[in-house]
């Protein structure tokens, strides 16, 4: 059970102290808390899918005879797709935290072009948790925090689902206990 | 049962949890739920009308004279489909007169059956409508949501003294429907309907607000005719062209000519003519096309343009020559103003404002609150909008961005017209690629341009953002009115030391960014628009 006002909450796994290679140059400390590590399986999966997609009509192409330099891209297909997920997954995973404060969410996001995002509680109108069909196979969740704006949802990604479902009732707690349409 | 839900929750129903309960979770769901009723299942959802509502408000129809309006317009509308039935016939072939004949009695009876099942009502809280004759819909707003009554009235409706009636209302989820139309009712009705749905006080004794005579409605603008003068300026001039030019074929084709034959005529004598002449008629026909058109377009859209406040702290916009349109912006649902220049606008010293306001969809005319106009009248009506001083808002002296933001705006112009020059050579070497050589000099005086543009201020009560060089756009969004912020930084910009910021609000276009700020600047200002939410994220 988490104490609804304790700042930083204490969610999800233990947080593991990785050295902050991200460290932004942004004077903005990293959000407290790391998302779930299954999240590393699941973006691998996720990337998995993709990599199948673009994979299968070279592949099949080229065995039922197209043009031969369909087996050379589909190797260098196939190795920098496997490059990307050994090397992206484990990074996105130092890189995406998350924080619920007293008075904000506040997560880290992307690993080229790094993004933030501020969603003040006071404004926040609803929460909504999200389960993929690859999210529910390895038990995980995505909270979403809109706010009146639809530029402004708050999304947190790969929480391990018990952790999500106690964060969105935490959150649906407090918002309703703020007064006002939150606009 | 499960500590932290309320003990008084209804057993099976998370009472006051909007959230899903994703299966093969844990339960979240109290243990003692009512044995018979499966745990997870709503058995306590109670049909009928809401909490709180009178069921006895009266429903109200449309007006009765849309008897008539809708089956005339639709029938106007099908005119050209009957007289090709009717025309196109043998002799003594009767069928396609009864063809005719069925389908005016089916739009008659449609206009009918929509009338007979539209009706609304207004309670306490919610505005209801329920439509349809063969598919039911209800669509219900509540009250607190409503951001704006738009009363529009197209040349069928204004015969008949009725209005069309769009209430606007924030959306808060991805599900809530944003608002509902009333097509249509009396001039009175609309009228009342649009006091009624934006006084905030309405929830209080309804009689109080109209019995104390307040102040009378505040004229902020007015039309001038002098303003013509920046209508080919902007880029209704483009749909300009279009209309002058249908309407010179229509009447062609009305006079007996075929607009495509004079066409080719012309084409054929231009030929002779030469190129320098050719290129010149043309461009001059569409130039003169642009003008009128704009013109034109300007009168139709202007004519009778008011801004006024009202006593009950609206906004409202009055405007249009055939087709009447009245824009109503509750107040408090103001999050501050734009003022919007298009380069050839900006060349003339014209600007136009618009208003941001929680609320204020695309379809409700995107908040514009006067015509284009002189710029010094544009920061004249904002601030009489905001009601803050211009230097307080759009006309705030600006704080210029590191040098690093305006290089970017520079390398980023010319970046991709360079790679567009180089592929223009490689496609042709001799014609498009040396006349794309043009594109580099103008793509540099754009960035430099947008260099120079660039700047933001926070002043007492409002974020202050300018940018942009084709669309020069000044935005002062009030402190309040920011509820989120966005931060993205690309490889590019950490390197550079800048970031862009982005302030999230209801209003507009939902967030508004300051493009390249200073690292270390970019959440300075965070922290001083929002610093209960962002100082103990501070490094």
């Amino acid at each position: 059970m988490i104490q609804p006002r304790a700042a930083p909450t204490t969610l999800g796994p233990p947080i593991r102290h990785t050295p902050d290679v991200t460290a932004p140059p942004l004077p903005l400390r990293a959000p407290a808390n790391q998302v779930s590590p299954r999240a590393v399986r699941w973006w691998q999966l996720r990337d998995l899918t993709t990599l199948l997609v673009l994979l299968a009509p070279q592949v099949v192409l080229a065995v039922i005879g197209g043009p031969g330099w369909l087996f050379a891209t589909a190797i260098g297909t196939a190795v920098l797709g496997v490059a990307y997920l050994l090397l992206i997954p484990p990074l996105l995973f130092r890189i995406h935290r998350w924080e619920v404060t007293d008075e904000a969410v506040y997560t880290r996001s992307g690993w080229l072009v790094r993004e933030w995002r501020i969603a003040p509680i006071s404004r926040v109108q609803t929460v909504d948790t999200e389960h993929g069909p690859l999210q529910q196979l390895l038990k995980l969740a995505s909270v979403t925090v809109t706010t009146a704006s639809a530029k402004g949802p708050v999304t947190i990604r790969g929480l391990a689902a018990d952790d999500a479902a106690e964060l969105a009732r935490l959150l649906t707690e407090t918002t309703q206990a703020t007064p006002g349409d939150a606009t | 049962m499960t500590p932290g839900l309320p003990a008084d929750a209804t057993p099976g129903v998370p009472a006051d949890v909007s959230v899903d309960a994703p299966a093969g979770l844990p339960a979240d769901v109290p243990a003692d739920a009512t044995p018979g009723v499966p745990a997870g299942f709503p058995a306590a959802a109670t049909p009928g009308p809401a909490p709180g509502v009178p069921a006895d408000t009266p429903w109200r129809r449309l007006d009765p004279r849309m008897l008539v309006v809708m089956p005339v317009s639709g029938l106007v509308r099908l005119l050209p489909a009957f007289a090709v039935l009717l025309l196109t016939g043998r002799e003594g072939d009767l069928s396609r007169v009864w063809f005719t004949l069925i389908g005016v009695a089916a739009v008659v009876l449609l206009g009918v059956l929509r009338w007979r099942f539209t009706r609304y009502r207004i309670t306490v809280d919610r505005v209801e409508l329920h439509s349809g004759w063969l598919r039911r819909q209800r669509r219900s707003v509540p009250r607190d949501r409503i951001r704006t009554v738009d009363l529009t009235a197209r040349l069928e409706h204004r015969i008949f003294a009725l209005s069309v009636v769009k209430i606007g209302a924030a959306t808060g989820g991805s599900s809530d429907q944003p608002g509902l139309a009333l097509d249509a009712v009396s001039n009175a009705e609309a009228n009342r309907l649009r006091r009624e749905l934006l006084d905030r006080s309405a929830v209080a004794p309804a009689s109080t607000s109209i019995s104390t005579a307040g102040p009378p409605s505040v004229e902020l603008a007015r039309l001038h005719w002098a303003w013509l003068r920046f209508a080919p300026l902007t880029f209704s001039s483009l749909a300009g062209i279009g209309v002058v030019l249908s309407a010179v074929s229509n009447l062609l084709n009305d006079v007996g000519l075929n607009a495509g034959h004079l066409a080719g005529d012309a084409v054929d004598r231009l030929a002779r003519a030469g190129v320098a002449v050719a290129v010149g008629l043309v461009g001059l026909t569409v130039l003169l096309a642009a003008v009128v058109g704009s013109l034109l377009l300007f009168v139709a859209r202007w004519s009778g343009y008011r801004l006024t406040r009202e006593p009950d702290g609206t906004l409202r916009v009055r405007r249009g020559l055939l087709t009447r349109r009245s824009l109503s912006v509750s107040e408090s649902r103001l999050r501050g103003v734009e003022i919007a220049e298009p380069m050839l606008l900006r060349a003339g010293r014209g600007a136009q404002t618009r208003a941001l306001a929680a609320g204020l969809a695309k379809d409700t005319q995107g908040g514009v609150v006067q015509p284009p106009v002189p710029r010094a009248e544009a920061h004249r009506v904002a601030s009489a909008v905001a009601r803050a001083a211009p230097a307080e808002i759009t006309d705030a002296p600006l704080r210029r961005h590191p040098t690093a933001a305006r290089r970017r705006r520079l390398t980023r112009a010319l970046g991709p017209t360079v790679v567009l020059v180089v592929a223009a050579f490689l496609v042709d070497p001799h014609v498009v690629g040396p006349s794309s050589l043009v594109l580099l000099p103008m793509m540099f005086l754009v960035g430099l341009d947008r260099a120079r543009v660039l700047g933001h201020a926070l002043t007492g009560g409002y974020l202050v953002v300018r940018q942009g060089s084709v669309v020069r756009r000044t935005v002062a969004l009030q402190r309040t009115g920011v509820i989120g912020w966005r931060v993205r930084q690309s490889p590019f910009q950490r390197r550079a030391g800048v970031a862009t910021v982005e302030a999230v609000t209801g209003a507009g276009r939902g967030a508004y960014p300051v493009i390249d700020m200073a690292a270390d600047d970019a959440v300075e200002l965070m922290a001083q628009v929002t610093p209960a939410a962002v100082k103990t994220l501070h490094t």
